[in-house]
């Protein structure tokens, strides 16, 4: 008997007879025979439940323990504890099992708390309109720059800052290579790590949009309304993407910064960096373009009797409806991540939020100020939030020595995106790291030095 | 049920539920340009008994496959099993960075082979790319690898076929990789016929978009010989996965000359749906594809395992980081279970469920086509628009009797459809159960239209207006609204 | 079914007023009743051309989304922009406040080609039958 399979001989008999065939094989008849036999699954026997257990924990203890070591990674998603009610709510098979709430009035559930989760975004991004997610945030960037080029047809050129995400930057090449109308050109960071944007005219009668990280790759936070004005000022469209989205519990908000569309990556908000997904797409924009804004997207209205509820709206962008003219292809949001979201930030809520969010910048601050009197010297003098970058000579050895030797992750090598910053290491610092943890790593890297610039 | 607010109308000035050690008193020292604008007006003042009891509240609104049968046609609704959420969540998974030496990640990277292998074996195909995070993520890079392949090529091509029962993901994602669609229709016995294929084939269609079995839940017989009109004039052939489970251990997509095809892990392969995701839609190809799959790939060595984005014919990267690997963890897990017969015997059970229901159902409801089904079925509002019932009553009538409607009004190409695919983890009581349901709800339709056309009455909500919702959106809660007056109760 | 008598029709189910060398256009009652609840209307700026059969905007009710094709060529002089905050105008008065563009039209003999009233009835009554 196979796992969760219930038919007995005697259900099976039953049924074949109503069906009126003598077999389950009779039901294949439509199959021909020489692809049947090829078919044959060579694959191994199932598990029990336990031997389940022991294979996968297995598998997992072959990789680093993040409790017990140190490991100071961001670098698109980041390590933060979350609230023991958030994953007790996504483990409720009412929530996790639920299909897309089409049949709203058995899906209010569902449907509440993507009302809630749009405006959570929509408020966080100081903007008037989010949608029910995307599949992370850089799909959601992506999306954002073709929605710019639906609401400005005839313009072509989207100015990347290089200083975003590179993963971003790559998805948004994948997503437009198709298209024969777009050229996406790079715009360089100055000395100060901030997107350098000299390169467009103002009457850059070309320029579709402007795109940049808020904070950036580098963890510096941009100077959004100069970046804005540009955009805007050349006719063009200006669009962010915000990898840490606590950093806008304190930071100024795209909203209030003249951003068209704010995307971002909600992972922090109560999802487990788990390997780099599931993760959240945020997408958040001007009520003026919400007709064209891609994804699903709740709305609230009325039933018979005058009670409030909500129901998916809009549809008419999407898919399965448009087919060939849709918005874009999605037909999912990240449902249950988008829900994680919604606890996560009614948990924490006004005041823990901001709390964390000060947190962080003081532990990352305290750190990189450490690290300055340790003669490990910051790269960039701009503002930033819970993550910076620090030039170590030979980083890259520097920093696998640590990783072997002391089980010290010191954040992540930077000449593997960015050749010319071959010796920097880009260092993130949240609220699980404690005391001993940030001691050791000041001190690994303070240790490391001499021998690292004997080397260079 | 208890009645629930939206948690912006909970809660009080003042109220916290998570303090945070040390963060009361930090300062942020920021310049005055980028501080925020706001303190977070708006966000919730709550307590954690109130957002635990608000949240389990509106859990308890929703019907869900585990609760009760979601019959959605191609949606494949199976158990989820509780045991892939306790794997996913093992802390050497869930708090793995994606950024750590590849040292310190070889569980996970060999879990992903073990992955690839598996998918490998069902479809008959070559290579494999995790990284997809939906089936329309994945059905996007299938395309994009077809134009990658052409181009590649020296040959462009500009159009795509795609039948008329196709799924809507399928004209869209063409659409985003610049082709035209060329609809082919559907032959009298719903299925493809090769002479119409042929008939608009040509050298400049890129590719034929394939689902086999096809939404009508039935077996595309003929696909071999489309497939080889197709790949004599240079196209390729790409097949939704979406139904697969009626496919394993019967047919092999790679034996029937597809070239490139998408799995939906959350349907085939029991990841929960979780209210519209998160899903994952890996991709597999055969080789001549395989120079163009989107970086990172992973790579064996005799040292273990590594990523590599060098390829430099790769289309690129879809997805940041892996794909949804929270996500792949219980799909492996769920095909350990299963093993290789298990996962036969699933595609025979979900046959035998669906064609139990055809059978019992067909006296009833008008059947859309006498072609034998596999995984699912096509019925029809025929027989009740005679009352001036109509397929959306039927839907909200079934919800009276607690089960989730059928997919309604797809496809397309059967005017009032109703697709029902039981799965395999349905017993015989609860499909007992199902068709006595449907069964009144045809005798109800005769007997008391009026009835049917006003369902549901039992839900937490009746019909909402739908054309308000679109017509002046409101999309989500502004600080200062007022809750809304009690709702006048029958 | 309201199908007046002094206008023209197209397959589609659109109508034209003509009034002088201008051409008012919308769609029929037939076309608004199969739609259902209509929620949005986009239409063409004011100055664009158009060929006889070109789209020029979408008319979508909650499950379904409909191009509409110009009747007669000509240069869009005028736009019906109370649909924007009143979408339900087309259900409500589909030859009256729900009209959608109106046209200087381009060359007069395409008109002639379109169905009258009786014809057009006709043409629904067997699209529906089939």
């Amino acid at each position: 008997m196979s796992a969760y399979l219930p038919h007995t001989a005697d259900d099976i008999a039953g049924m074949l007879a109503a069906i009126g065939v003598p077999s389950i094989d009779a039901l294949f008849g439509q199959v021909p025979e020489r692809l049947r036999e090829r078919a044959r699954l060579d694959l191994p026997a199932g598990l029990s439940e336990p031997d389940l257990r022991a294979r996968l924990g297995a598998l997992a203890a072959r990789n680093v323990d993040a409790e017990a070591s140190a490991v100071f990674l961001g670098a698109g998603v980041y390590p933060h504890a979350s609230p023991a009610v958030v994953d007790h709510i996504m483990q409720r098979s009412e929530f996790a099992t639920a299909y897309t709430p089409y049949q709203p009035e058995v899906s209010q559930g569902t449907l509440q708390a993507i009302f809630e989760f749009q405006t959570f975004v929509a408020l966080l991004m100081g903007m008037e309109v989010a949608n029910a997610s995307m599949y992370d945030g850089a799909s959601a960037t992506a999306e954002a720059i073709l929605m710019a080029r639906r609401a400005l047809p005839g313009r072509r050129v989207v100015c990347l800052a290089r200083s975003l995400h590179p993963h971003y930057r790559q998805v948004v090449v994948t997503y437009v290579q198709a298209l024969d109308d777009v050229e996406i050109r790079e715009l360089p960071w100055g000395p100060d790590g901030r997107t350098d944007t000299s390169s467009i005219a103002a009457d850059a009668s070309n320029l579709l949009c402007i795109v940049a990280g808020h904070p950036n790759v580098f963890g510096v936070l941009e100077d959004l309304p100069t970046l804005a004005r540009v955009a805007h000022a050349a006719g063009g469209m200006f669009v962010t993407a915000t990898t840490e989205p606590l950093a806008l519990a304190v930071v100024r908000s795209p909203g209030a910064c003249d951003v068209d569309v704010a995307t971002g990556e909600g992972q922090s908000f109560g999802l487990p960096v788990s390997y780099g997904g599931p993760g959240v797409g945020l997408f958040a924009t001007r009520d003026r373009l919400v007709r064209s804004m891609p994804g699903r997207v709740v709305g609230e209205t009325v039933d018979a009797n005058g009670r409030r509820g909500y129901v998916l709206t809009l549809a008419t962008r999407e898919q399965h409806i448009r087919r060939e003219r849709a918005t874009s292809n999605i037909c999912t949001n990240q449902g249950l991540c988008s829900l994680a979201v919604t606890v996560y930030l009614s948990m924490l809520g006004r005041h823990g939020l901001r709390q964390l969010a000060a947190r962080n910048f003081a532990s990352a601050h305290r750190v990189a100020g450490l690290l300055a009197d340790a003669g490990v010297a910051p790269v960039f003098g701009s503002p930033f939030f819970n993550e910076f970058t620090i030039r170590v000579p030979n980083a890259v050895d520097v920093w696998e020595r640590l990783a072997r030797d002391e089980g010290i992750v010191a954040g992540l090598p930077l000449g593997r995106w960015y050749p010319e910053l071959a010796d920097v290491l880009l260092l993130c610092v949240t609220e699980v790291h404690g005391e001993r943890q940030i001691a050791r790593l000041v001190e690994m890297l303070r240790a490391a030095l001499p021998a690292a610039r004997a080397k260079a | 049920m208890h009645d629930e607010p939206l948690i912006f109308e909970r809660g009080s000035r003042g109220r916290m539920a998570w303090e945070v050690a040390g963060g009361a008193d930090a300062a942020v020292e920021l310049p005055p340009e980028l501080r925020r604008e706001d303190d977070l007006a708006g966000f919730p003042e709550v307590g954690e008994l109130e957002v635990l009891r608000h949240f389990l509240r509106l859990s308890q609104w929703n019907y869900s496959a585990a609760t009760t049968m979601y019959p959605l046609g191609s949606c494949t609704m199976k158990y989820n099993p509780v045991v892939n959420e306790h794997v996913a969540r093992l802390s050497g998974f869930a708090s793995l960075h994606p950024l750590v030496p590849e040292s310190m990640a070889q569980g996970a990277m060999a879990l992903l082979a073990e992955l690839e292998d598996w998918l490998k074996a069902v479809s008959g195909l070559d290579a494999v790319a995790l990284q997809p995070a939906a089936g329309a993520q994945g059905e996007l890079l299938g395309m994009l690898l077809v134009r990658a392949y052409h181009v590649d090529r020296g040959s462009p091509r500009r159009r795509v076929l795609i039948p008329a029962s196709a799924h809507g993901t399928n004209p869209a994602s063409s659409a985003l990789c610049g082709y035209g669609v060329t609809e082919v229709p559907v032959g009298e016995r719903g299925t493809l016929e090769a002479e119409r294929v042929a008939a608009v084939m040509s050298d400049d269609v890129a590719a034929l978009m394939v689902t086999n079995p096809n939404t009508l839940g039935l077996f595309e017989d003929e696909i071999e010989r489309v497939a080889a009109i197709v790949h004599e004039r240079g196209g390729l052939v790409y097949m939704d996965g979406a139904n697969m489970n009626a496919l394993m251990g019967v047919a092999r997509p790679g034996d029937m000359g597809v070239d490139v095809m998408q799995f939906n892990l959350h349907k085939t392969f029991s990841t929960p749906h979780g209210g519209g995701g998160p899903g994952a839609g890996p991709v597999a190809v055969r080789a001549t594809l395989a120079d163009y799959l989107p970086t990172p790939r992973l790579v064996r060595t005799k040292q273990g395992f590594r990523w590599d984005e060098s390829a430099a014919k790769s289309v690129g990267r879809v997805r940041s980081f892996y794909g949804n690997f929270g996500i792949l963890v219980r799909a492996l897990a769920y095909m350990l279970r299963l093993g290789g017969p298990g996962l036969r015997d699933v595609t025979r059970y979900a046959v035998l469920n669906a064609n139990y229901i055809r059978a019992r159902l067909r006296g009833a409801y008008h059947l859309a086509y006498e072609t034998p089904s596999m995984h699912e079925c096509v019925l029809s509002d025929r027989i009740q628009q005679g009352n001036g019932v109509q397929t959306m009553d039927i839907a909200k009538r079934l919800l009276d009797y607690g089960f989730y409607a059928p997919t309604i009004y797809f496809p397309l190409v059967v005017k009032g459809a109703l697709m029902i695919e039981p799965t395999e983890t349905e017993s015989r009581e609860t499909l007992e159960e199902f068709i006595t349901a449907m069964q009144a709800i045809a005798d109800e339709a005769r007997t008391q239209p009026e009835l049917v056309r006003a369902a549901p009455h039992t839900t937490r909500v009746g019909r909402l207006d739908e054309t308000r919702a679109a017509r002046r959106p409101v999309l989500r809660w502004k600080p200062g609204a007022q809750p809304p007056a009690p709702a006048k109760e029958n | 079914m309201n199908v007046p008598k002094e206008l023209r029709y197209t397959k589609d189910h659109e109508w034209v007023r003509v009034e002088g060398d201008a051409g008012v256009v919308g769609i029929t009652d037939f076309a608004q009743d199969s739609l259902g609840d209509v929620v949005f209307v986009e239409l063409p700026a004011v100055g664009t051309k158009l060929a006889q059969g070109a789209t020029f905007g979408v008319v979508e009710s909650n499950k379904s989304v409909s191009d509409l094709f110009a009747p007669v060529g000509g240069e869009v002089i005028a736009v019906n922009t109370r649909l924007v905050e009143q979408p339900e105008l087309v259900n409500q008065a589909p030859y009256g406040d729900g009209w959608m563009i109106r046209l200087r039209v381009g060359a007069a003999g395409e008109l002639a080609a379109l169905m009258d009233a009786q014809t057009y009835q006709a043409h629904v009554e067997s699209e529906h039958r089939g």
